[in-house]
Order: structure tokens, then sequence, then C-alpha cells
């Protein structure tokens, strides 16, 4: 590139790296993240959709799914987004015991809706329509747990992070990572909204 | 540094609106509204209609996706200079090409392709 076209760029844009605090575009860049993740569940959610009437003469929706179940699971994670809510109030606050205490309470909710839903995992390959049964339940396995995975690793983070909060107290470092795992555990709560819709709900129309 | 003020300074750099206590409980009690009623109208047997009660569950959900990104997670056009909002919008535009898309495609593929129609198919591909 000659010189010249050097000048014009520099003339039209700013060719000096700006300072930017550090951490700046870290919650864009997790976003960006966030939203390959979203284009990830959609595939799966696409699968599901062309998939999921591939009973292979197995059990279907109404056969398998338990609603009221699917009902507690689900106030179990809107539960768990409100808590998380609150320990990022806490923290605005500069509260560090109250946002460990919403985080802990966080902690649990989550878990409690990975134990319902290994419960009810648990309770299909009992019954004989686990993953291997047809396409509708390879593709409800693979998109429900997917869903699941995500919590499991959102859980491991949560643990990993009240530790550093009860180290270091908290620093803008354990803040930005706050504000991450927030993203990142309400996002999974509205994929569930997904997933209650169009997997249970509209399967036990 | 008092914790209040690292938190001033994070908000100012970041442009981050952690929300209040109330807008965390109104987008709470419009989340728990919006999950009972798709669940409650299944669960109760839903309308005469079956696509009339899909239509309203999926209405419910997407009212309720918005609740949760205004509310929960905080978006509004000015975050980040209006990247995050652009990147949503741009993710959006894909999930709905590529669900509508899949689905269409793999429809036609289903009702193209029935069993009643191997005997064409097998002549067209054999001659």
């Amino acid at each position: 590139m000659s010189h010249a076209t050097t000048d014009t760029m520099a003339r039209h844009w700013e060719l000096e790296p700006h300072h930017h605090p550090d951490g700046a575009s870290t919650s864009l860049g997790f976003w960006v993240y966030l939203m390959s993740d979203c284009l990830m569940f959609a595939v799966l959610f696409a699968v599901y959709g062309v998939l999921g009437t591939s009973f292979a003469a197995g059990p279907g929706p109404k056969d398998l799914f338990d609603l009221e179940l699917v009902a507690v699971n689900t106030a179990m994670l809107l539960l768990s987004s409100i808590t998380f809510g609150f320990a990022m109030l806490a923290m605005g606050k500069g509260d560090q015991r109250g946002t460990l205490r919403w985080l802990a309470v966080t902690l649990f909710f989550g878990l409690c809706f990975l134990a319902i839903e290994l419960y009810e995992f648990h309770h299909l390959i009992h019954i004989g329509a686990g993953p291997q049964r047809s396409g509708f339940l390879s593709a409800f396995f693979t998109l429900v747990g997917t869903h699941g995975l995500h919590v499991t690793f959102g859980s491991i983070w949560l643990v990993t992070l009240m530790v550093q909060i009860t180290r270091t107290g908290l620093i803008p470092a354990n803040q930005r990572r706050m504000v991450c795992l927030s993203m990142f555990w309400h996002f999974l709560d509205v994929i569930w909204i997904g997933v209650f819709t169009f997997v249970y709900l509209l399967g036990m129309i | 540094m008092s914790a209040d003020h690292t938190h001033a300074a994070h908000h100012d750099d970041h442009g981050h609106d952690h929300g209040s206590y109330s807008s965390y409980i109104k987008g709470f009690l419009l989340s728990v509204i919006l999950t009972a009623i798709p669940f409650g109208l299944v669960m109760a047997g839903g309308f005469e209609s079956r696509a009339l009660t899909a239509v309203t569950v999926i209405g419910f959900a997407v009212v309720q996706i918005l609740v949760h990104m205004v509310y929960f997670l905080h978006m509004n056009g000015k975050q980040e200079e209006g990247w995050t909002m652009l990147s949503t919008i741009f993710t959006v535009v894909v999930v709905v090409i590529l669900l509508a898309g899949s689905l269409w495609v793999m429809y036609h593929m289903n009702t193209n392709m029935m069993p009643q129609m191997d005997h064409e198919l097998t002549q067209g591909f054999g001659s």
C-alpha cells in the first residue's frame, strides 16, 4: 500500500489504536459468543423440528412427557434467573456477602433444575425411550441435553466465581466475570423458553 | 477506592445497566404470568383448534423472550454503541432463515418423497 493511500486513510479514519480500559470490550465479545451459541441451538431446534415427528413406531411426546415436571423445572430456572439478578444488584451495592449468598441460591436452583432433568432422562432411558429409540428421541436428547450441559458448565463457572469472589473480593475483574456469567445464565433461560414451548408444550397439544 | 466508586467507574466504562430491584421483580412477574398461561392452556387441553393453541403458545414464548431480553439481559439500542443490538438483530435474521429454510425444505422433501411415490422415482432414476 502506497504512502498516499495511507495518508488518505488517515484523514478519514483513525489509524492510531485507541486506549481502551482493561476488559472494556469483554461484554460485547461475550455477547457475540452467546449469539453464536444461539445459532448452534437454532440448528438443534431445526433438527428437532425436522425429526420431531419421526417416532419409528415408538413412543411420542404425549406418551413420554410429564408437563407438571417440566413446569417445576421451568420454575427452577426462572427462580435462578431472578436470584442471579439479585446477586448483580448486591454486587452493584458492593455487598460481597449478599452477592455470595444470592449466587449460592442461584446455584441451588440451577442444581435442582439439573437434578430434575437427569431424573427425566433416567426415567426415559429406563422405560426404553433412550436416544437410540427413534429420530424424535435422538433429536430430543441432543437438544435438551445440550441445554443441560450448558447449565452444568454454568454451575461449574458459578462455583469458580464464588471461590474467586471469596478470595479477592468484588474487584473489577470479578465484576466483569459476574456480568458475563449473568448474561450466560439469563441466555440459558431464554433458550429454555424455546425448549419448553417447542418441545414440551407443542408436543403435548 | 470504595466499592461504590468501583461500580460507578465500571458503569461508565462499559455502559452497562445492571437493572434495578423493581425492574427484576417486574420482569420476573411478567415471566411467571407468560409461562403459567401457556402451561395452563396446554394442561387444560387447549382450544378446539390445535393450530390456534400452537399459535397462542408460540406467541406467549416470543413475548416472554422479549421480556427476558429487556428486564434480565437489559437490552437496549444504546448498549455498546448499538453493537449489541446489531449483533442480536443479525443473529435473529440468521436464525429465522435457518429455521424457516430447514423446515420448509425438509417438509417438501418428506411430502414429495413419500413411499407411494417410490415407483415413479425409481422409474425416473432407472431410465
